[in-house]
């Protein structure tokens, strides 16, 4: 890499030439332009953050019956929320590590079942309340028990005990479990004075900032909380959120400079926006799939011949070009992915439609395959399923696709009819997914699927603190649901975001979701 | 006068029978929709337990006939109740998404009512000439290009290519009234282009439907100029089935701007209430199809009296 370059890529990190003239003169030293934007943002992040100003992000998913209580969070925009104004125990980091937020270190006993997390001393809470372990114990409590309406309640139903002890949060399990600091990083347990059974809407927590104005399904704007302990984070003055749902609105409110970041780019014209001056298109690989299920326990689907030949009947590349445009990874009829932290690749399955035909025959089957979708199960799923309707025409399997209304999709059609289009947006680690999709017991157990070795494995492994071991035994869960399920994962898709040259400091290698795993506002900051 | 304030009544009162039948309309269709609130809030993510401590909460079991009379109960007394899903007081929130609607609607037929009756006047002027077909081709135009492709034309030209207004039209307190409307300046554009033809056309043909008249004749071998005949003579006389069609229009601007306000992150009545009803939200929805109903009802009861009054043989029936 040429000196000038380097010089000159400095010199936008202090803002005394722009990025748009930068890439030029790169291009003019025979510089791809994919390079120079990565020597670009290495160059500004070494400039180090600027402080003050505002940025101005517009999301997707807000709707105006949201709530500021953390536990009824379910969409991109109130997670972005709890995250300006509060904070859990634990977050991820980058390539799924762990980092310490209101808990400043944690331990588990040599048998994974009893972990104590060191509460930070001396951090507040915005009404300048000290955070103690009492107050962790109780957010923890307000998401677990017989009465909550928790989102969360499924991790918290593994919790025997919990207990406060000076500045320790001590929790007990029921079985052990060597990743319940991963479990902790939900974004539903946020933690609040007295864990928010006061008053669940108050927005009072230990986070970088302060939320002054609150419309839902609207617009939000936060200040910066001067009291804020990490000074790695919260950069600008004031973060507004405009929470725009339809897709062009989002792309053109970029393109015309009124946010300076926006989620969710449509992969379609992702290609054109990354085109346009002044705006940079991230793709990040993430655990988040789009599937189409089938229920196990449900006719046709109890025989394992037909649902084999319904995943050799399916052209998962074909999947990744034309309904993610590219911006995705394929599947392998497992929810695990190369984004999981003891991951092993299995042998890919492909498309083969005389493999597809030979089970079909071999299930005895009859008839077409009934399959279920609606335009809100996942972005393109009636494309997707007439996709797979001519790759299955090859093999000589008819499929029939019964359109559903948006509206009750997720009441009325996934887990309750046998086959349908749905979506998973994944889990930091494998025993999460595992124990919330495809244990027996579990309550979205989606496709049915019961399989006592696979269960025993997923609590074998829990305990296991070898990681070779429980690396082994994931591969091996892996294995039985990929030739067992009923799960058909084609692909993967990318978080696509867009994001103003404006914007410095964006960290591409964030685990967890998109925007920086929703923490852009308060991780990045105003380059000028 | 008696007659006039009769009418007046009698309208008024068929009008608040009519906004009871819809509320009973409105809570049976929300009752037949599939899925309840409880699921709605919680979606993909509902457990079993988290749902039923859900629905206890919000009060969901008790029958529906009950739930419908304590509502009804509490509307006779002016309170609309609270929404199920944010807990929210509905008259607040409801109150500030209506002023929107309506500042929107306000500014949208300040300009497209006056500039329409303008257009249609301007067309019977120059009938089957040029200005009257370009008029013509033109609104005929906008009004069946679907609102969102408009909304979405002007923004990618106007909002992101040239920079004269901004693509993103949420207003909030603390605004200037001038920050204000050029935030709106590209969702009302759109609503004028979408009205503007209905209106232009209707005042266009009942005009010329007067001009057949032998009183216009008279006007013209007095030696008046067209204009002047169409202004004083032939327009008084057609103001019926203009107002009319103005007031349907006015209704649309605020009923039925759902879509620009989702197009351009309005925060009206329309999202707000397509939210509560994707959420089952039943208090809300009712009170957002009381509105609705009302402004419907209400601006159609001003059309049918105007169109009364303004009709000597209507105003004094035999």
């Amino acid at each position: 890499m040429s000196r000038e370059l380097e010089f000159l890529s400095k010199q936008v990190a202090f803002g005394r030439i722009s990025r748009r003239n930068f890439l030029g003169r790169a291009a003019a030293l025979g510089v791809t332009a994919v390079s120079a934007n990565a020597l670009l943002s290495s160059a500004v992040r070494a400039a180090g953050p600027m402080k003050g100003g505002t940025i101005k992000v517009g999301i997707e998913g807000g709707s105006t019956t949201d709530t500021m209580d953390p536990a009824l969070s379910t969409n991109n925009t109130s997670t972005m929320l709890l995250r300006l104004w509060g904070e859990p125990l634990v977050e991820l980091g980058p390539n799924n590590s762990l980092e310490g937020r209101v808990a400043e270190s944690w331990s588990g006993s040599a048998d994974a079942s009893v972990w104590t997390f060191k509460i930070r001393p001396d951090i507040t809470f915005s009404n300048g309340k000290t955070v103690t372990a009492e107050d962790v114990k109780a957010t923890m409590e307000r998401h677990s028990g017989e009465d909550t309406k928790s989102g969360a309640l499924g991790i918290m139903r593994s919790i025997k005990s919990m207990k406060a002890e000076g500045n320790d949060f001590i929790v007990e399990l029921a079985d052990p479990n060597a990743d319940l600091p991963y479990l902790m990083t939900d974004y539903h347990l946020i933690i609040q004075p007295n864990g928010g059974k006061d008053d669940p809407n108050a927005a009072i927590g230990t986070g970088p900032y302060v939320i002054k104005s609150s419309e839902p399904g609207v617009r939000f704007v936060a200040e910066k909380n001067p009291n804020h302990w990490d000074s790695s984070q919260g950069h600008v003055d004031t973060v507004e959120m405009i929470v725009i749902n339809d897709d062009t609105a989002r792309v053109a409110a970029l393109q015309s400079g009124q946010v300076d970041m926006i989620d969710r780019v449509p992969p379609r014209t992702a290609k054109l926006v990354s085109r346009a001056p002044g705006i940079t298109v991230y793709s990040k690989s993430g655990p988040g799939h789009y599937v189409f299920i089938m229920r196990c326990d449900a006719a046709p689907f109890d025989n394992s011949d037909l649902r084999m030949a319904l995943k050799y009947g399916i052209n998962r590349q074909e999947m990744v070009d034309k309904i993610l445009f590219g911006y995705g990874s394929l599947g392998n009829d497992t929810p695990i992915n190369a984004s999981y932290p003891l991951f092993t690749p299995v042998e890919q399955r492909e498309y083969d439609p005389d493999k597809a035909a030979f089970h079909f025959k071999k299930s005895g089957h009859e008839g077409p395959v009934l399959l279920r979708t609606s335009d809100n199960s996942f972005p393109g799923a009636p494309d997707a399923s007439a996709l797979f309707q001519q790759s299955l025409d090859k093999a000589g399997i008819a499929l029939e696709i019964k359109r559903e209304p948006n509206d009750g999709y997720w009441s009325e059609v996934w887990n309750k009819q046998p086959f349908c289009t749905s979506y998973w947006s994944g889990r930091p680690v494998q025993d999460q997914m595992f124990s919330t999709a495809y244990l027996s017991t579990a309550d979205w157990n989606d496709t049915a699927f019961k399989n006592e070795q696979f269960d025993q494995l997923l609590v074998a492994a829990r305990g296991e603190l070898d990681d070779a071991k429980r690396k082994q035994m994931y591969t091996d869960m892996s294995e039985i649901l990929r030739n067992d399920g009923g799960l058909i994962c084609p692909m993967f898709n990318d978080f696509v975001d867009g994001v103003s040259d404006k914007v410095g400091g964006w960290d591409e290698k964030t685990s967890g979701f998109g925007l920086m795993n929703l923490y852009a506002p308060v991780k990045t900051w105003v380059a000028g | 006068m008696g007659v006039a304030l009769k009418l007046v009544a009698q309208r008024f009162a068929l009008g608040l029978l009519l906004l009871f039948l819809v509320s009973v309309l409105i809570f049976v269709g929300t009752l037949i929709l599939p899925g309840d609130v409880a699921q709605s809030i919680l979606g993909q993510s509902a457990t079993p337990e988290a749902l039923a401590n859900l629905r206890r909460d919000l009060g969901l079991n008790e029958p529906a006939l009950a739930r419908y009379l304590s509502w009804l109960g509490g509307v006779f007394h002016g309170d609309l109740g609270t929404a199920l899903t944010s807990g929210q007081d509905i008259a607040t929130t409801l109150g500030r998404r209506l002023g929107n609607t309506l500042f929107l609607a306000f500014w949208a037929a300040v300009i497209s009512v006056p500039l329409a009756i303008f257009l249609g006047l301007l067309a019977v002027r120059y009938r089957d000439r040029w200005p009257d077909k370009l008029i013509s081709a033109v609104t005929l135009a906008s009004i069946s290009i679907p609102e969102f492709l408009i909304g979405y034309v002007l923004m990618y030209f106007v909002g992101v290519k040239l920079g004269w207004a901004p693509t993103v039209a949420t207003i909030y307190d603390g605004m200037s009234i001038w920050q204000k409307l050029q935030t709106i300046a590209l969702p009302v554009a759109v609503l004028t282009l979408v009205v503007l033809a209905h209106m232009m056309r209707m005042t266009r043909a009942a005009i010329l439907n007067v001009m057949q008249s032998a009183y216009i004749e008279t006007a013209e071998l007095k030696g008046l100029t067209t204009f002047k005949v169409i202004w004083r003579h032939a327009f008084p006389n057609s103001i019926a089935p203009i107002v009319n069609v103005v007031m349907l229009n006015l209704a649309y601007l605020v009923v039925g701007v759902v879509v620009v306000e989702v197009v351009f992150t309005y925060p009206g009545m329309g999202q707000y209430l397509v939210d509560h009803v994707s959420k089952r939200d039943l208090p809300v929805v009712q009170a957002c199809g009381l509105v609705f109903a009302g402004v419907y009802i209400g601006l159609n009861m001003v059309a049918d009296i105007v169109s009364i009054l303004s009709n000597p043989r209507l105003r004094h029936p035999k």
